[in-house]
């Protein structure tokens, strides 16, 4: 039940990009089309899952013990970027048709706040334990993807749409985003 | 040495013609969610030039003593510890604003704008250039956060840094405080910038 309950609370109640603002660099950066927003929201899966198990492997096997909690933020925006170069050669090696799909999209992921901000959020979770916090990872990276693969849709048939000189680009697309977040917050009270 | 002019150019871009959140869309995470009230945006902004100025300076001063392969890690690091100070002293001396920003002042580590300014700028100029940019940057990055902050308090709590002007009761866009409102009030004032500095050009 409570894997449930943080599946939706993840992906629609409290969307990690609509309602919580992480990761907005790539949402408004790879949409415009649906082909490389389907491409980022699959690394974006696949590293979060794994970074959020490292991260929290890491906090509570190592830096609890050691009372070294204050390097938080240093060790794991570290480990995140080594995850992310290993990740890459690894998918290289082994799998050369997923490193097409996902090969251009993982440099950029260093710097996605959404992997950081869900390896944060993952130690904040009630009764926590490595396969909640592994579920929770998961569930927003679900919800990272259904937000960009949604607002890459609307982009596309934006293209055609006539719009006034002065909102074109970043205007339009702030808006467009907007009233997705409101859509989004009717299921506020959801969970 | 750059002259004095060249400086004030130097100082001035961030402010106006390349600022980071409505030129560059630069740190948009943070823009966009801890801005429900002006004082968070001006908190967050203040914080995130304090880490862009001692990163700006710390880059700049070590640069040639790292490898240019593993500059970006460095920076990475350099750019974390600075983040941690700011963690640990608004935990012990303003934790009402830390609170409030929350899980925004780790990501300061992510935001965009610092890594870029210590991979584009600081990291190919001097000390004096590189800390008059960070606190041009800095500067812009605090304004357009601020403003943004003032328009959605005005908008969503009939507000300004928490002095109330209209009366208790009285009904205002909710809207612009929760997270839809972020997107559309940062896309008018953009539109609003665009036309501004469309005029001055």
């Amino acid at each position: 039940m409570d894997y449930i309950v943080i599946l939706i609370a993840a992906v629609f109640v409290n969307n990690i990009v609509l309602s919580q603002f992480l990761g907005i660099c790539p949402f408004l950066g790879v949409s415009n089309k649906i082909s490389t927003s389907v491409g980022m929201a699959g690394a974006v899966m696949f590293v979060m899952t794994i970074a959020t198990t490292a991260t929290y492997l890491l906090h509570n096997y190592i830096l609890l013990p050691a009372g070294l909690d204050y390097l938080r933020t240093i060790t794991f925006i570290l480990v995140i970027a080594a995850l992310v170069q290993m990740v890459e050669i690894i998918l290289k090696k082994v799998s050369p048709p997923l490193y097409q799909a996902l090969g251009v999209f993982l440099p950029l992921i260093t710097t996605n706040c959404a992997v950081l901000g869900v390896a944060i959020l993952a130690l904040g979770l009630e009764n926590s334990s490595l396969l909640k916090a592994v579920f929770f990872a998961f569930s927003n990276s679900l919800g990272f993807g259904l937000a960009l693969i949604v607002f890459a849709s609307i982009r596309e048939y934006l293209e055609l749409a006539n719009i006034p000189e002065g909102m074109k680009g970043v205007p339009i697309n702030l808006l467009v985003a907007g009233l997705l977040s409101l859509a989004f917050l009717g299921f506020t009270g959801l969970v | 040495m750059a002259n004095t002019i060249d400086q004030k150019q130097n100082f001035l871009k961030g402010i106006v013609k390349e600022n980071p959140i409505f030129v560059m869309l630069l740190g948009m995470c943070p823009t966009l969610g801890v801005t429900s009230s002006a004082f968070n945006g001006f908190g967050m902004g203040v914080a995130t030039l304090f880490v862009l100025l001692m990163s700006n300076t710390v880059v700049s001063l070590v640069k040639s003593q790292i490898p240019s392969k593993v500059r970006i890690p460095a920076f990475i690091i350099i750019i974390a510890s600075f983040v941690t100070i700011v963690e640990m002293v608004l935990e012990a001396y303003i934790p009402f604003l830390y609170e409030q920003l929350g899980i925004f002042i780790p990501l300061i580590v992510v935001n965009c704008l610092i890594l870029g300014r210590a991979e584009a700028f600081a990291s190919k100029n001097d000390l004096k250039s590189s800390v008059l940019d960070a606190l041009g940057m800095g500067l812009g990055f605090v304004l357009a956060l601020t403003v943004l902050g003032i328009t959605r308090e005005i908008l969503g709590n009939g507000s300004i840094f928490d002095y109330k002007f209209v009366s208790e009761d009285a009904n205002t866009f909710i809207l612009f405080i929760l997270p839809p409102g972020a997107f559309i009030a940062l896309a008018y004032l953009s539109i609003l910038f665009n036309k501004l500095t469309a005029k001055t050009a």
